[in-house]
């Protein structure tokens, strides 16, 4: 089941008005802070994402507390810094429970370290709402949601859904080459790929996997060249995307068509050969998803604080969103279940939707997984827009 | 399995004698270092992060031309090395607690390469990375081409002074026996710390190579030390023109296994190399 775009629209507007509004009708928050807990990756090789976690998280709380907080109480973030290290990550979740005696938990950045988080969460039966999950078979734990709408099958639906664009705009491949890093999240997906493409008769004429840290792509770029797929599909991860398109224009090889699972947003608008590279998204900085008015003021308010924190990205897209949203299941949560019973707020969230700037999410599927609300974006002349589908694309967009 | 085009394994081949030239730029300075002066430096890595990410910013923000920052980067570095030395001669650090020390140092360097330019990636966009040259099918890069002309230039120019100069044969001298090089004039402080000097100027050189054709984020100085030390033991220690050979080896075996196989399969060959040296010649280090 999908939300239409008029749905979403309606819902959030109203949602949104009486945010605004509220936040002039509210009463202070009062009281002893309820204490939300979690890490990030302040420093380390993750922390640029991190950062951007962090500015999302200190916007909504700030928002959150101006509405009144939750239980007519302020809200407090706890958040330390787990340096990128998933073993840091377990301990300082042990700290937060025990040590900080925080209320609630929010997950850390990226699939190691929220499963990290996760066994702490579930040793102590507190509820975890995390945002950057890329492995939905791994997350056991049936008081664990995700805010990052992959579905429960991501390694079936993601590639579906690209296909689905590709014939949608006249360019369904019949050859692909599918290559990919071996870190798992990534990985995983790939690995569903190849299963997808088979069913659709769509011809493998390269895999290729090579670890996470490869230096050299040169010889990557020239396979790829050598079996000249219709479509690349490519599991880089970060800046392995870059890497990737450079060594092919080195070798005068320009793709069809590509498409990059999980690459850094910045970089591929800034290199010519990365125009018309297509990747996935659940939220991007126009319409129709600033439509809705809570949408469009926080892609105002991150915009200008990110530009103050000289952050490099200074729109909303992928991860901005999926912080956002983790933080409205939270607020969704405590105020349906009326409760910081953490098994109250699991209860409450199983049984009900949630209205989140990427879509109305769900929780009542497999390992409280939902629909997968992934949307196809293209890099059209220095921006990502979405392409599909047609109901999410940007205005005037169309697949290239 | 299909077998792979021709003009595929050429194009491979120059691939990996490409990145070889950089291991073995890499590698020379630390191979002159542990040989000659017994330190086994792990700053070295440090040294050429932080010279690419100089290189960088003097050419994105200064808009200096990424070759004329060798010009500030040697002499600076040249410092910088011969005030490691300095430091670890004082501090009388023993070759084991000399790989322990710059370790730390290496360490501090990320953090401050974090600090200034934070963990985002950065690349620099320069012209050169539009220019190649063709030949026939295959594509020889410009970066990649400076990168092999400085490797393999360095390396014989290193190679020459170590053997044909008199400053070279008393660097040798002190590297044999400092006692008996003392006992005939030769200054061995003096010679340590020119040699620590260029070592790290080697660094910086390798660190322009490195921001001309890489990527650069703090956390990918780790990456190159366990290859970069395979090229060293391979070459030889103290032997100017080992890790060239040794890092093209190296370069050309991953990128052919890459091409033949699974790229996954790279990062055994370097070590596996090693191994099968080592087991057949254990006395060479």
């Amino acid at each position: 089941m999908s939300l239409d775009r008029r749905s979403f629209s309606v819902a959030l507007g109203a949602l949104g008005a009486s945010t605004l509004l509220g936040s002039h009708a509210t009463a202070q928050p009062a009281g002893a802070p309820i204490k939300v807990g979690g890490t990030l990756a302040l420093t380390g090789p993750l922390s640029s994402v991190g950062m951007v976690h962090k500015l999302t998280g200190e916007i909504y709380v700030d928002e959150l507390n101006k509405r009144g907080g939750l239980l007519g109480r302020p809200v407090e973030w706890v958040l330390k810094d787990d340096q990128s290290k998933p073993d840091l990550t377990r301990t300082l979740y042990e700290q937060l429970v025990n040590s900080d005696k925080v209320d609630l938990l929010i997950g850390p950045y990226g699939t190691s370290a929220i499963l990290s988080a996760m066994g702490v969460a579930q040793r102590y039966q507190k509820t975890l709402v995390h945002h950057t999950f890329g492995v939905p078979p791994l997350a056991k734990y049936d008081q664990q949601f995700y805010a990052w709408a992959l579905g429960p099958e991501p390694e079936k639906t993601v590639p579906a859904i690209v296909f689905d664009a590709l014939a949608a705009g006249n360019k369904a491949p019949k050859t692909i080459a599918v290559v990919t890093s071996k870190f798992p999240s990534v990985h995983f997906i790939s690995a569903g790929v190849r299963e997808v493409a088979r069913q659709r008769g769509i011809r493998e004429v390269l895999f290729l996997e090579w670890d996470f840290g490869n230096r050299d792509f040169g010889p990557i770029a020239g396979r790829i060249k050598d079996a000249d797929p219709d479509l690349i599909w490519g599991g880089a991860l970060g800046l392995e995307a870059n890497q990737i398109l450079d060594a092919l224009k080195k070798i005068d090889y320009a793709p069809r068509s590509s498409f990059w699972y999980a690459p850094a947003p910045g970089p591929m608008l800034k290199a010519p050969e990365a125009n018309n590279a297509l990747s996935l998204t659940i939220f991007e900085d126009h319409p129709p998803f600033t439509d809705n008015p809570v949408a469009k003021h926080f892609t105002e308010v991150f915009r200008e604080r990110a530009t103050q924190a000289n952050l490099p990205t200074t729109t909303v897209e992928v991860q901005a969103a999926a912080s956002y949203s983790a933080w409205q299941i939270i607020e969704a949560g405590v105020n349906g279940a009326k409760s910081l019973d953490n098994k109250a707020i699991a209860a409450w969230l199983r049984a009900n939707q949630v209205d989140t700037i990427q879509g109305r999410l769900r929780f009542n599927g497999p390992g409280n997984f939902g629909d997968d609300l992934s949307r196809v974006k293209q890099v059209q002349d220095g921006k990502w827009l979405v392409v599909w589908p047609r109901e999410w694309a940007a205005p005037g967009a169309k697949l290239r | 399995m299909t077998l792979p085009s021709w003009t595929l394994l050429a194009q491979s081949i120059l691939s990996g004698l490409f990145a070889g030239a950089l291991y073995g730029l890499l590698g020379l300075g630390l191979s002159l270092s542990w040989g000659m002066l017994r330190q086994i430096n792990l700053a070295h890595f440090a040294l050429a992060f932080l010279g690419a990410y100089l290189t960088y910013q003097l050419s994105t923000t200064l808009r200096i031309d990424p070759l004329v920052t060798l010009v500030l980067i040697v002499p600076l570095f040249f410092a910088i090395g011969a005030g490691i030395h300095a430091m670890l001669t004082r501090l009388r650090v023993t070759a084991f607690n000399s790989m322990l020390v710059t370790f730390g140092i290496t360490v501090m360097v990320e953090a401050l390469l974090q600090w200034v330019w934070t963990a985002d990636y950065r690349k620099l966009e320069s012209h050169y990375s539009e220019l190649r040259l063709r030949v026939g099918p295959l594509f020889l890069p410009a970066p990649e081409m400076m990168t092999l002309a400085m490797g393999v230039g360095l390396s014989l120019a290193t190679w020459l002074v170590l053997q044909r100069t008199d400053i070279g044969k008393a660097l040798r001298a002190s590297a044999e026996d400092a006692s008996i090089a003392a006992a005939f004039g030769v200054n061995q402080h003096a010679m340590a710390l020119l040699l620590s000097g260029f070592n790290a100027a080697l660094a910086g050189v390798a660190g322009v190579c490195i921001a001309l054709a890489y990527t650069l984020a703090p956390s990918q100085i780790y990456t190159w030390i366990g290859v970069i030390f395979a090229c060293v033991m391979l070459g030889g220690l103290g032997r100017p023109l080992g890790p060239l050979v040794a890092g093209c080896l190296i370069g050309v075996t991953e990128a052919l296994t890459m091409t033949v196989a699974s790229p996954s399969w790279a990062p055994l060959v370097s070590f596996a190399l090693l191994m099968v040296v080592l087991l057949l010649r254990p006395g060479r280090i």
